[in-house]
């Protein structure tokens, strides 16, 4: 690991300004930061010791939401009785990923700014426009069993590693971010993350010194909750495919469908389109087929990956199929 | 600037670089942590801080100012070792001995973990009591590995604990 100075900072303002300098990261958990900087895949000069901040907490909001403190560990979200109670499908994609010792140290904010697991990414002599812009993609034509599928583009098909972010996708989320000089924004989860396009290592809208604070649930939104992550062991992996959907069915019709996937994109992908072909039908396998045609429409490959289309159809049928009580 | 340390306490490094795991193996000579493959992958390396089982090498020591942590040698001694401890013994719950310090401390933490209802991936209802069935100590075992293979003596250990806790 390279030397780097380490600072501690003792309020959101200072943290603020601590992390607008130059070659300056914040730390909160450090299990994903730390792990890149032994490989050198990330080498800051100032290391911003946020993980003291008071946004430790989860409290309800005004209209019946929740606010996720962005220093809440993953274990404190999942088993949180009015997360397991509200919003099942939040403690089932944090308890899909990871393991106990780390989802004891990992945190909101930390978990919604991961990076990609890609090998060529994680490996100094590999090309990679993410990591060294300009010096290629060494996935294109190559190991590439992890990668994306959707909203790739020929500088990067790196995907978005987590799983909690494809739950507060489906569910609609906000990130709440404080900005220098004391301002803040709100950024839906939906937008947080960005495609990789031109500027593959531009992985979400955070601008320099900006923290994220915490992240707001919506209302509690019933229906039936379902995260569904298809991986190649039962533990301890990320997923090929993941599926979150919160679906309700009334009088034999759909009367809400919101889905997000994960393992397809470099973002938790989310297709408004979806809601809008699903919601106001009968439920049955030929329409699941058409939703699973829908998302898939524009799907590219690379070979390897390839498996990740037919996987995600039926994944995404089989959830559909599980929520609506459609089973067959 | 002090972390406590099984009960006693300690200055914190100078080098920032230092993590938990290098801190009590290499400066205070608390050799039983492991260091297996320094990413957080095998947790090897897992110890308790305030309460709760983390990976010792994907933290940094000066991040811990005021904390407590338990290694394997807060757990028990030789003379008096822990009811985990003893059930890995009498189960060979073990080849090589090397993933056993976090083996232990993990099984230890799950021990707390499962009777404060926590549930996990395995679990088929989010807010039911937890049983100490074997697919729930595999699922919340799954951070630590044990290159042996001594995975069913392990968890014969940590059932045979686990079901006198419930």
């Amino acid at each position: 690991m390279r030397s780097f100075d380490y600072q501690r900072a003792g309020t959101l303002e200072h943290a603020g300004q601590l992390v607008a300098e130059d070659g300056a990261k914040a730390i909160a958990g450090g299990t994903n930061l730390l792990d890149l900087m032994k490989l050198q895949v990330e080498t800051p000069e100032t290391i911003v010791d946020i993980s003291r901040l008071a946004l430790d907490g989860i409290d309800e909001v005004d209209g019946g939401g929740l606010r996720i403190g962005a220093m809440v560990t993953n274990t404190d979200t999942a088993v949180d009785p009015r997360v397991r109670a509200d919003y099942p499908m939040l403690s089932r994609a944090i308890l899909a990923g990871a393991t106990q010792q780390l989802r004891n140290r990992a945190t909101t904010g930390g978990n919604l700014c991961q990076r990609t697991r890609c090998y060529y990414f994680t490996k100094t002599d590999q090309p990679c426009n993410k990591r060294d812009p300009g010096s290629g993609c060494g996935a294109i034509d190559g190991v590439a069993r992890l990668h994306a599928v959707l909203g790739t583009s020929d500088q990067c098909i790196a995907t978005y590693p987590g799983d909690m972010a494809v739950a507060l996708a489906a569910l609609d989320a906000t990130v709440d971010i404080a900005s220098p000089n004391g301002r803040s924004r709100s950024v839906p989860v939906r937008n947080f993350h960005c495609l990789p396009g031109d500027t593959p290592w531009i992985e979400n809208v955070l601008e320099r010194g900006e923290i994220i604070t915490s992240v707001i649930l919506p209302a509690p939104v019933g229906g039936r909750q379902v995260y569904r992550k298809v991986r190649e062991r039962s533990s301890y992996a990320f997923a090929m495919v993941s599926v979150a959907a919160i679906v309700d069915v009334a009088n034999g019709r759909i009367a809400r469908a919101d889905l997000a996937f994960g393992g397809l994109a470099h973002k938790p992908w989310h297709d408004p389109r979806l809601s809008d072909l699903l919601v106001g039908k009968a439920p049955d396998r030929a329409l699941f087929a058409k939703a699973a045609d829908l998302l898939l429409e524009d799907a590219v490959s690379q070979g390897e990956n390839a498996f990740k289309i037919p996987l995600a159809r039926r994944t995404l049928i089989a959830v559909l199929a599980q929520a609506t009580g459609e089973v067959s | 600037m002090t972390i406590t340390i099984n009960g006693e306490s300690h200055p914190l490094p100078r080098d920032p670089r230092t993590s938990l795991l290098d801190y009590v193996r290499d400066h205070l000579g608390l050799t039983g942590s492991k260091k297996g493959c320094d990413h957080g992958q095998c947790g090897a390396c897992t110890m308790i801080v305030n309460g709760r089982r983390i990976n010792g090498c994907l933290t940094l020591a000066v991040m811990h100012d005021g904390d407590s942590v338990t290694t394997i040698e807060g757990i028990g001694t030789m003379a008096a070792p822990s009811a985990m401890q003893k059930a890995f013994l009498d189960h060979d719950g073990y080849q090589c001995g090397y993933c056993t310090p976090g083996q232990i401390c993990s099984a230890t933490a799950l021990l707390d973990e499962i009777a404060a209802g926590w549930p996990s991936d395995d679990s088929d209802d989010l807010t039911a009591r937890v049983e100490a069935t074997d697919a729930e100590i595999r699922e919340r075992m799954s951070g630590n590995l044990c290159r042996c293979g001594a995975y069913a003596n392990i968890l014969a250990a940590i059932r045979e604990v686990a079901g006198a806790a419930a």
